[in-house]
């Protein structure tokens, strides 16, 4: 019953509905974490909704990990406040927390047959074999391993370690599951399988997702909201939708699908601002002329990468680093340019999404 | 393009159509790599071990003192004699009393080192572990004698705490005491733990150390306690260092001569026993039969232990 209910709230955050009635299940309030002078999180604040699929995206070393390793309590914050369902965190070590984790390499037991993996966190509060077994096997049941109780982790493949690391994970019923890129081990096609999976998990538990990726792509399929990392800092935070439709800086523009960054001379020459501003690569056309309210520029295609459903142009434009265009691909492609062709480049006025300046 | 590449065969000569070949054909290579260690471990190593075995069921007449290739079981039934059961219980037991204080001394130093060292600590900590080592055998064993003997530097530390009367009790014990300590085997069980120690210690650390950091984080994370985390992960993935290294420290103390020799109460060990009877009586049937019990007995410890899951975890 609670379980339908929260799903029913996400539903309803996805649409856009306002997260007032929802109570706060993860807070950073100004966390940092140094290791010597190396300043891996800083200041960072964050405020999780329960219920919520919340995914920490970012490049390798930005914070996004050592942010999730602070919820899990393998890390301690070196300053700042963490709210663990509003009780302070800080100094609780891992196995008093409430939160369970599942790890980029599953970190299964190798001694310990499936059914034992999973039945561990039940195991170690003292519950009897009978009972953690059977809550065990409906674990498994959970992510399709049903029967697979006997193997040894070192005879599964390695989308069936996963789906093990996360029955393991959701035994002990946490409020909290948090994920470090759970998916990076797998090929292409297992990995977007279990992006349906692992989103349909959440919505039957209604337990709050914490997600950390590096690939922006399951960030914005999977997640309700995304935080933005960089250089230990949060650069936006917000939904998929609005993080691509407006991000608020150079780096998330260019880190969330790839955005067009006109900055320097030629945003001057287009704005009259030295404001940089992004334009996302399908939202620029070849034109012949300008037409309305639409800007636009000259210059030379250097570069043509077939994609299937697109293909990405890249053009030379004086002023600026390369833009690059993204043209669905129709039946028919005649009068398409060549590479080395000059072109003119235009964009509506509405495209265009100012930035502030940053790396 | 091909007379370069003509050209370039012809110089390279020899040498590179010889490593062509054996990159093509990677059986010959195999081959060549094995037969020389293969040849080794076959003839000298097994060989040995057979000639050995055969030559227990040899008989050795008592008046002659002849060894003739008639086949017995005399050796075996004679190992059950009282004195050479005695033999074989004596230094049983001590081996399994030194390989058992050596695993409780070696685990948490080797726990340690695996977790808490890394660069140069550890290399000082592996240096420190293996500095014994260096020191020759017997001398270390002399040194053991004069360090445990009456009125030697651990009578007078005892003395000086005035523990004499708690010494002198522990020496009275059956089976642990003797006349002085060196002459005990309390002093024998010490002298045999300090030298096979770092045997222990080395298999244990390198178990320890190949347990992954995000087992103990995920056993943490699933709710158990660091003890539970101890005994439900750690233990369990060390146990095959454990065994390795007490199958050193129980053999090493199986096979030793010289220990018993010059530290504790009289008494023959097994290795002792071997030197006599292939030595001064010239009973080699007999001594191998000796040499059996010790292969034997380890043979049934490893069975034990697989039977108890040890090695599960490899």
């Amino acid at each position: 019953m609670r379980a339908l209910q929260q799903v029913d709230a996400g539903l309803h955050r996805r649409d856009g509905r306002p997260l007032s009635h929802v109570t706060a299940s993860v807070e950073l309030k100004q966390i940092s974490r140094h290791y010597g002078t190396v300043r891996a999180v800083e200041s960072v604040s964050l405020s999780i909704q329960d219920g919520e699929f919340f995914s920490l995206l970012g490049p390798s070393g930005s914070g996004k990990t050592t942010c999730l390793r602070l919820i899990a309590g393998f890390e301690q914050p070196t300053s700042g406040s963490l709210l663990l369902h509003g009780k302070e965190a800080a100094g609780v070590p891992p196995y008093e927390r409430d939160v369970n984790t599942v790890f980029q390499d599953y970190a299964l037991f190798p001694h310990m047959t499936v059914r034992d993996n999973v039945a561990y966190g039940l195991m170690v509060k003292g519950v009897d074999k009978q009972k953690r077994y059977a809550e065990a096997e409906a674990a498994l049941e959970l992510v399709a391993l049903q029967g697979y109780g006997e193997r040894r982790p070192g005879q599964l493949s390695g989308g069936q370690r996963q789906r093990v690391a996360l029955a393991r994970a959701v035994i002990n019923k946490p409020k909290v599951l948090l994920l470090d890129e759970p998916l990076g081990a797998l090929d292409l096609r297992l990995r977007e399988q279990m992006q349906t999976e692992l989103k349909s998990l959440q919505r039957r538990l209604g337990i709050t997702f914490i997600y950390v990726t590096h690939d922006q792509g399951e960030a914005l399929s999977m997640s309700d909201r995304v935080a933005v990392f960089n250089k230990g800092g949060i650069e936006q935070v917000d939904t998929p939708r609005g993080l691509y439709a407006k991000p608020r800086t150079v780096f998330v523009a260019r880190f969330v699908g790839g955005s067009n960054v006109v900055e320097g001379v030629l945003a001057r020459q287009l704005t009259g601002s030295d404001r940089p501003f992004s334009v996302r690569p399908e939202h620029i056309h070849f034109a012949r002329e300008l037409e309305g309210d639409r800007l636009g520029v000259e210059g030379k295609l250097v570069d043509v990468q077939y994609h299937g459903a697109t293909s990405r142009y890249t053009v030379d434009v004086p002023g600026s680093s390369p833009l690059n265009v993204n043209l669905p691909n129709s039946e028919d492609e005649t009068g398409r340019p060549a590479i080395g062709e000059a072109v003119r480049l235009a964009w509506s006025r509405q495209a265009m999404v100012e930035l502030e300046p940053g790396a | 393009m091909t007379s370069a590449h003509a050209g370039a065969t012809t110089h390279a000569g020899v040498g590179r159509s010889i490593s062509n070949l054996l990159y093509r054909r990677s059986t010959l290579r195999l081959l060549l790599l094995l037969t020389p260690p293969l040849l080794w471990f076959g003839v000298v190593y097994l060989g040995s071990l057979l000639a050995m075995l055969a030559q227990s069921f040899y008989t050795f007449d008592d008046f002659t003192m002849e060894v003739t290739r008639e086949l017995t079981w005399a050796s075996y039934k004679a190992l059950f004699d009282d004195a050479n059961a005695d033999i074989v219980l004596r230094t049983v037991g001590m081996a399994a009393a030194v390989t058992i204080a050596s695993g409780v001394l070696a685990f948490p130093i080797a726990y340690y080192v695996a977790r808490y060292t890394e660069g140069l600590s550890k290399g000082l900590f592996y240096v420190a572990i293996m500095l014994p080592m260096w020191a020759s055998y017997i001398v270390k064993a002399y040194a053991w004698t004069v360090i445990l003997t009456k009125g030697g530097i651990v009578y007078w530390l005892i003395t000086r705490l005035g523990l004499g009367g708690a010494l002198e009790w522990v020496l009275e014990l059956p089976y642990v005491g003797g006349t002085s300590l060196s002459t005990s085997n309390l002093g024998r069980f010490l002298v045999f733990t300090y030298v096979w120690l770092p045997f222990m210690i080395l298999p244990i650390q390198a178990a320890i150390e190949r347990v992954p950091p995000q087992l103990l984080q995920a056993s943490a994370d699933l709710g158990a306690r660091p003890a539970q985390t101890f005994r439900t992960v750690i233990l369990p993935l060390a146990f095959p260092g454990v065994v390795a290294g007490s199958i050193f420290t129980f053999s090493l103390t199986l096979g030793d001569y010289i220990i018993p020799q010059l530290v504790g109460p009289p008494g023959l060990f097994i290795g002792s026993m071997v030197y006599t009877q292939q030595g001064s009586i010239g009973n080699l049937p007999m001594a191998a039969a000796f040499t059996v019990v010790p292969i034997v007995i380890v043979g049934l410890y490893l069975s034990l232990a697989r039977r108890l899951g040890a090695f599960d975890a490899l």
